[in-house]
């Protein structure tokens, strides 16, 4: 092939001087016909002078080839010392051997090189409950139009699968985003975001959607849950998971103590806010974390966070007192704090064989503001103000390599409403939902989940709802590093 | 009653306290004991070393925690073996860490696999075959050679980095590979009766030290890395070996000794445990102990066979 390739270059090289000789010969016989002797000399000249520039082409062909060689035997030397940004100085630079180039650096040259790292997380349903999930609501509690609250739908569903991507944009910033696709076909964009990662001093900053980072669970994407569904004081207090655009600054104390506070400043588009057509923000929130190790066993952390929303004119239902729909719509701020704990422990902190976690976290929401009850008696609103908390304590225990097994029991207080006369209006004021969940998972390897999870849920009018969960969650492609 | 601005001022002096370095030595976060070990050999106290993980954890599972989360924010220099070994919690402890001097392409980011030739490079990148590393086997510091490349590396990076202290790192370094080339030859030449023994491994760690002293891995206990060994995969490794019989099962201080154990009682071979890295045994006290200790266990059994 190589040899084929020099001989055509040569050809196509020496065609013209050939075609040139030709010209000049012909011309020269023009002007002296009978002297064919002189012409064969001057064609065997030309020969001559061809077969010279064919020798010179190919020396220098053969120069080039070896400059291409060793320009090629250069870059596969120096590609593993430029992915370290090693600077070995000169004196100690023969003692570092050439590490071979492995298939993956090589293969990963060109345009797809700068590609973000790309993971798809697949995961599917299969859901038996007792009750309808048409009708859920949690008694007590108003939940937004449109609400994520319930085990969803019966039957075999597509649960959360999630595209994520994700690189770094230049030496200062970095950008994620995760597409949710849903059962009914729809995408939403769960989170969008640009990160800082060099503006020292522990601080970074963070803009565009993202999950806000109050409490534990909030920031956490679906597949990395220990549950199929989220506690229902998630459900009843923050939209099940608080999403929002906006900034967030976060701030690491320069302490042997994990010490880490974070201010967010967002639109509010989603509950306990509404999204609104105002120039400020809709949104903020402060947050507080600290953790660290008790000896090579434990591990703990724990944080309290506020979180304030306005929603003006938001569309509300809820069960009730006649045992119908309730719809109302509610204006004014939202206030909701969040106190996290985790604790986990695997013996000499080697978590492969055995481990605990245990994790709890109690939510308190006051809302101020008034609230218009649709298709009431009497139509008009008044002030309204209810103070409403929930929380979940639960433990997931690794008994084995692969196999894990939790338990979560909660409750809610829906508290009674100041409302007026009207409150009477609520059913239940003052209920206590609940629930206890039982799961199972098997995990063949890092990337695959199987999930069998029961679960008695309480939290409506009437009899309990016997639920049953079968789960698998799937990670490809590029495997993100989980948070703690 | 202390008044609003007394209150403002005690709580910014407080922060301000807190904001100020404590420490004047170079602060370096290992993310295992042998590279924590090799920085301090060549640090001593110009740095103050700390080790993200223990011998006896596995370092392909470790979380994010917030101690080292907090860590990783004060270090001056984070030094791992890279190879995709810590794929499942640096990359978040980094960007958790908020600390721009030890993010990747820094030169506070210091991968030891980078600068030695690596072993079992996977032909084919599929998660069909388990959990395997593009860049190749992970676990390079088996192979003491290696641990000699990769200190003259990391004295060159502390040498860069702290460069008021240059002189003194490539003196310390100076010292410590004339210890270790004498070291290496005294190994080797200790471990030439093992040539060519034939060896099962409960998990692919050990291929370098298979490398340098000409071990024959004959058969691996988990079926592809990072699996569990299961029964019937144990029942067919067995039957493997009656035909071609292995002298050792080999393990590692932080894996599970019970596949090996098994192999051992039902196969007839010894199973051995190993140090791995510093810390994995009483006498793998430091590098030079970790090599004594491992070739110690190995030649306790090696020689008889």
């Amino acid at each position: 092939m190589q040899s084929l390739l020099r001989a055509s270059l040569v050809l196509a090289l020496a065609a013209p001087v050939a075609a040139r000789a030709d010209l000049a010969s012909d011309s020269r016989s023009d002007l002296t016909p009978d002297s064919t002797t002189s012409s064969r000399a001057d064609l065997d000249a030309l020969r001559a002078e061809i077969k010279a520039l064919r020798g010179a082409y190919e020396a220098r062909l053969q120069a080039l080839e070896q400059r291409l060689q060793a320009a090629e035997a250069t870059a596969a030397m120096r590609f593993p010392a430029a992915a370290s940004t090693a600077v070995v100085p000169a004196a100690t630079a023969p003692s570092v051997a050439p590490a071979p180039v492995s298939p993956a650096a090589s293969s990963a040259g060109g345009a797809g090189a700068f590609n973000p790292a790309i993971s798809l997380i697949l995961s599917g349903l299969y859901t038996r409950t007792s009750r309808d999930p048409a009708d859920y609501a949690i008694r007590g509690f108003q939940l937004p139009a449109g609400a994520e609250a319930g085990p969803g739908t019966r039957g075999f569903s597509l649960a959360e699968s999630e595209l994520g991507f994700a690189a770094s944009i230049d030496p200062w910033l970095r950008g994620a985003a995760s597409i949710a696709m849903h059962p009914d076909d729809t995408l939403s964009v769960e989170e969008a975001y640009i990160q800082t990662t060099s503006l020292g001093n522990g601080l970074a900053l963070k803009a565009g959607r993202f999950f806000s980072g109050v409490g534990y669970l909030n920031p956490q994407h679906a597949h990395t849950w220990d549950f199929v569904d989220n506690p229902l004081a998630y459900q009843a207090l923050l939209g099940t998971q608080y999403d929002d655009d906006g900034v967030q600054l976060t701030w690491l104390a320069p302490t042997d103590r994990y010490l880490e506070l974070g201010v967010e400043l967002g639109r509010g588009r989603s509950f306990p806010g509404s999204d609104t057509s105002r120039n400020g923000a809709g949104m903020a929130a402060l947050t507080a974390h600290s953790g660290g190790d008790i000896g090579s066993s434990q591990s703990w952390r724990a944080g309290l966070s506020l979180l304030r929303a306005k929603a003006s004119d938001q569309a509300l239902s809820a069960a009730g007192a006649a045992g119908d729909t309730l719809t109302s719509r509610f204006t004014g701020t939202t206030r909701v704090w969040v106190a996290d704990a985790v604790w986990k422990w695997a013996p000499e902190g080697n978590a492969t064989r055995t481990s605990l976690k245990l994790q709890a976290e109690y939510l308190r929401s006051t809302r101020n503001g008034s609230l218009v009850v649709d298709g009431a008696n009497s139509d008009g609103g008044g002030d309204y103000r209810a103070v409403q908390s929930g929380w979940y304590l639960q433990g997931v225990y690794q008994f084995m390599p692969r196999w894990r097994v939790g338990l979560r029991t909660e409750r809610l207080n829906s508290g009674t409403p100041h409302y007026g006369l009207e409150a009477a209006m609520f059913a239940d004021g003052g209920a206590r939902p609940r629930k206890q969940s039982l799961m199972v998972d098997f995990n063949p390897s890092e990337f695959s989940r199987l999930r069998l999870q029961v679960a008695r849920d309480q939290s409506r009018e009437g009899s309990a709802d016997n639920q049953l969960f079968l789960q698998y969650q799937m990670s490809l492609g590029a495997h993100g590093a989980h948070g703690y | 009653m202390i008044d609003r601005h007394t209150l403002v001022a005690l709580l910014a002096a407080s922060l301000l306290l807190l904001a100020l370095p404590s420490h004047a030595a170079l602060r370096v976060l290992a993310c295992e004991p042998e590279w924590g070990a090799l920085a301090q050999e060549l640090g001593g106290n110009l740095v103050e070393v700390s080790v993200a993980t223990s011998a006896l954890q596995d370092p392909h599972q470790i979380q994010a925690r917030p101690s080292l989360i907090a860590r990783a924010r004060n270090a001056d220099l984070v030094v791992c073996t890279g190879a995709e070994l810590e794929i499942g919690w640096l990359p978040v402890l980094l960007q958790q860490s908020a600390n721009a001097r030890v993010q990747a392409g820094q030169p506070g980011n210091f991968a030891a696999a980078d600068f030695v030739p690596k072993l079992d490079v996977p032909g084919r990148l599929d998660r069909s075959q388990g959990d395997v590393h593009a860049a190749g086997n992970p676990h390079i510091q088996t192979d003491p050679r290696n641990i000699g490349l990769v200190a003259a590396a990391l004295a060159a990076r502390l040498q860069q980095i702290d460069p008021a202290h240059a002189g003194e790192y490539a003196r310390r370094h100076a010292d410590f590979a004339q210890r270790w080339q004498q070291a290496i030859a005294r190994w080797t030449a200790l471990a030439a009766p093992l040539k060519g023994a034939a060896v099962v491994s409960q998990h692919k760690a050990f291929v370098y030290l298979y490398d340098w002293l000409g071990l024959k891995e004959v058969a691996v206990l988990e079926p592809k890395p990072g699996v569990e060994p299961s029964a019937s995969h144990l029942q067919a490794v067995l039957a493997t070996l009656k035909g071609a019989p292995a002298r050792m099962v080999l393990y590692a201080a932080y894996q599970d000794p019970r596949p090996a154990e098994w192999l051992s009682k039902n196969g007839g071979m010894a199973a051995v445990k190993l140090a791995f890295t510093v810390g994995g045994t009483e006498a793998a006290k430091d590098l030079f102990g970790l090599f004594d200790d491992m070739l110690a266990r190995l030649l306790a059994v090696g020689e008889k066979g």
